[in-house]
């Protein structure tokens, strides 16, 4: 008989990376799936376009660096990153966005730091934030959610002003982009940002049409879009693919900060439902922040990582340049992973807690 | 005559400044958003590293040995006044472009590193050729970033070489590519860490393919090694 020798955790059911990822992409089904219905099939088609982007460059790299690559796309990790970053730019943002964002999040995030397991940052972030100060102006349209634009558009129109800028009638990314009102429509965040910096209230900001949905302070889209996520989220903490310290740490502390600074100032400050259903903050604290490679590995370490991110988070959100901060809030704490890490190692079974002295190091 | 082949070979290559030492990183970063800037900034710098290394090497012998650094930074200044004045008077343009990074020439480390390791311990002729090709080493790295940078960032090459070179550099501009969106990353300082750590990459990969050629040269005769037992 041949008994198989293999080091702990002894799980009963043994997962490989491949179902890990395959898991987490069909947690983020049901919001893709809503993010498609408001915004268009643009969602769909920047899907696509950066998993072919994404696989042929992991190929090509692997290949470079005489690996099997095989093995390596069929871990789905890079699928996972290109899905990522697909659906946090705008639908109708020109095809070589994506592909840029994706080869760079690839080849130089991923794979120049070694490939999976050894990138530093969170490869869908990195390409992304890239993306962001490079063309703030395609980074920037997001449509108006459904029922809220004067124009309709269908598949074909999201084919075509992806690929060359004008939608089947001829209408501009600017003509599509007007509400019904003829207005041109910003995102909640930006909206209420823009809004408090003309010296509007709070309360004031979101009588705005974007804002019209069932909870007062909620964009329309982003509201479901949220739940969506969360659904998901909840489904891989449940089937024990993330933990729930991450999540939780982020969300509570962007929440309290939120309310805080409320309290303090309500004309100026929105509220903290206003910052948890708002923007990225939900796929951010289950999705983003939880990617196993660039976060915090022990628990303690985990809780402290989601906190600073959902500090950083709101402190961006309310005083810095851009309207959301997800992704810079990630990848400031990615920096600080192996900190965080040295910190807060768990004690050995059996053994005394480690003592450090003012240096860190260990005494015994 | 080895002497001086040894030199060059360590200037632009084997003890490259920017790619191996890895000193000056700031100019370097900060000002190679253009070719034209770059090869400004990697010109000035090779003045200022021929006429210190000169001057190290001419008072070598009687410079104390304990206050051997601040003598050296004041002569290192005092070329990089004369090449700020010399800049301001003559391409004033790119001196505007520059701006600090002119006399911020002095702390780069690269300068006092030469008259600190070789000057001041050499000839005055050895000593000046040193710096004028630990210069070129530099200014080859500036010119190669700054190329890549701007290539990257705007399309064009040679923007602006007017502002070095006179009225007749204008036309040496090439547009590679017409955008309406300049790529801001490579424009911005993340780009110059990204093209820096490339460039650097690419040295590496070029002496190991290099390394290997000549191992495989040389490989001397393999005696095959005849087995004497039975297989087990």
């Amino acid at each position: 008989m041949n008994f198989k020798l293999a080091s702990s955790p002894h799980q009963h059911v043994r997962r490989n990376t491949g179902q890990v990822m395959r898991m987490v992409i069909l947690a983020l089904l049901p919001g893709v799936l809503l993010q498609t219905w408001f915004f268009g099939w643009g969602t769909l088609v920047q899907v696509m376009l950066a998993i072919i982007t994404v696989v042929v460059t992991e190929a090509a790299i692997l290949e470079l660096r005489k690996k099997d690559f095989e093995s390596a796309i069929k871990d789905y990790s890079a699928i996972l990153t290109a899905v990522l970053l697909a659906i946090s730019i705008p639908p109708f943002a020109p095809w070589w966005i994506v592909v840029l964002g994706s080869f760079f999040a690839i080849a130089i995030v991923k794979q120049l730091y070694g490939g999976l397991g050894f990138n530093v940052f969170n490869p869908a972030m990195a390409g992304y934030v890239m993306l962001l100060i490079s063309f703030p102006v395609q980074m920037t349209q997001w449509l108006p959610p459904a029922g809220l634009a004067q124009y309709s558009h269908n598949f074909n129109d999201a084919l075509y002003v992806i690929f060359t800028g004008f939608s089947v009638d001829g209408f501009s990314i600017a003509q599509l982009k007007t509400d019904y009102d003829g207005v041109t429509m910003a995102t909640p965040l930006d909206t209420a940002k823009t809004a408090i910096a003309q010296n509007l209230t709070y309360s004031e900001s979101i009588e705005l049409p974007i804002f019209d949905s069932l909870v007062p302070g909620i964009g329309v889209a982003s509201s479901w879009i949220s739940l969506g996520y969360l659904l998901g989220g909840l489904y891989l903490i449940k089937q024990k693919v993330i933990n729930w310290h991450i999540p939780v740490g982020m969300l509570t502390t962007t929440v309290v900060c939120a309310i805080i600074m409320s309290i303090a100032d309500s004309d100026v400050y929105p509220s903290g439902i206003f910052h948890l259903l708002n923007g990225s903050i939900i796929i951010g604290a289950f999705f983003i922040a939880t990617d196993p490679v660039s976060a915090c590995t022990t628990n303690k370490g985990r809780l402290v990582f989601g906190a600073a991110i959902g500090f950083w988070v709101y402190v961006i959100r309310t005083w810095g340049g851009y309207p959301d901060a997800v992704a810079f809030a990630v990848l400031i704490m990615n920096m600080a992973v192996p900190l965080i890490d040295y910190y807060t190692r768990p004690r050995t079974y059996g053994h005394s807690p480690i003592k450090t002295n003012k240096r860190g190091i260990n005494d015994e | 005559m080895n002497e001086l082949k040894e030199l060059t070979w360590q200037g632009l290559w084997k003890n490259n400044p920017a790619l191996v030492q890895l000193l000056g990183l700031c100019p370097l970063l900060a000002v190679t958003a253009t070719l034209t800037n770059g090869l400004g900034l990697g010109l000035a710098t090779t003045l200022v590293l021929i006429g210190s290394n000169t001057c190290v090497s001419i008072i070598r012998n009687w410079v104390p040995s304990e206050i051997r650094i601040p003598i050296f930074v004041m002569i290192i200044a005092a070329f990089v006044t004369i090449v700020q004045l010399l800049m301001n008077a003559y391409t004033f343009k790119l001196y505007q472009a520059l701006g600090i990074f002119i006399p911020l020439i002095v702390t780069n480390c690269a300068i006092i590193g030469r008259a600190e390791a070789y000057a001041s311990k050499n000839t005055i002729g050895k000593s000046a050729f040193d710096g004028f090709m630990m210069g070129m080493g530099f200014t080859l790295v500036l010119i190669l970033l700054g190329g890549f940078r701007e290539l990257l960032g705007y399309g064009t090459l040679f923007d602006g070489a007017n502002l070095l070179l006179g009225d007749w550099a204008t036309s040496l501009k090439i547009t590679v590519f017409e955008t309406d969106s300049p790529f801001l990353l490579a424009i911005l300082p993340p780009g110059a860490f990204l093209g820096m750590g490339l460039l650097i990459a690419l040295k590496n990969v070029l002496d190991n393919h290099m390394e290997n050629i000549f191992a495989a040269n040389k490989k001397s005769k393999v005696v095959e090694r005849a087995r004497v037992t039975t297989e087990s």
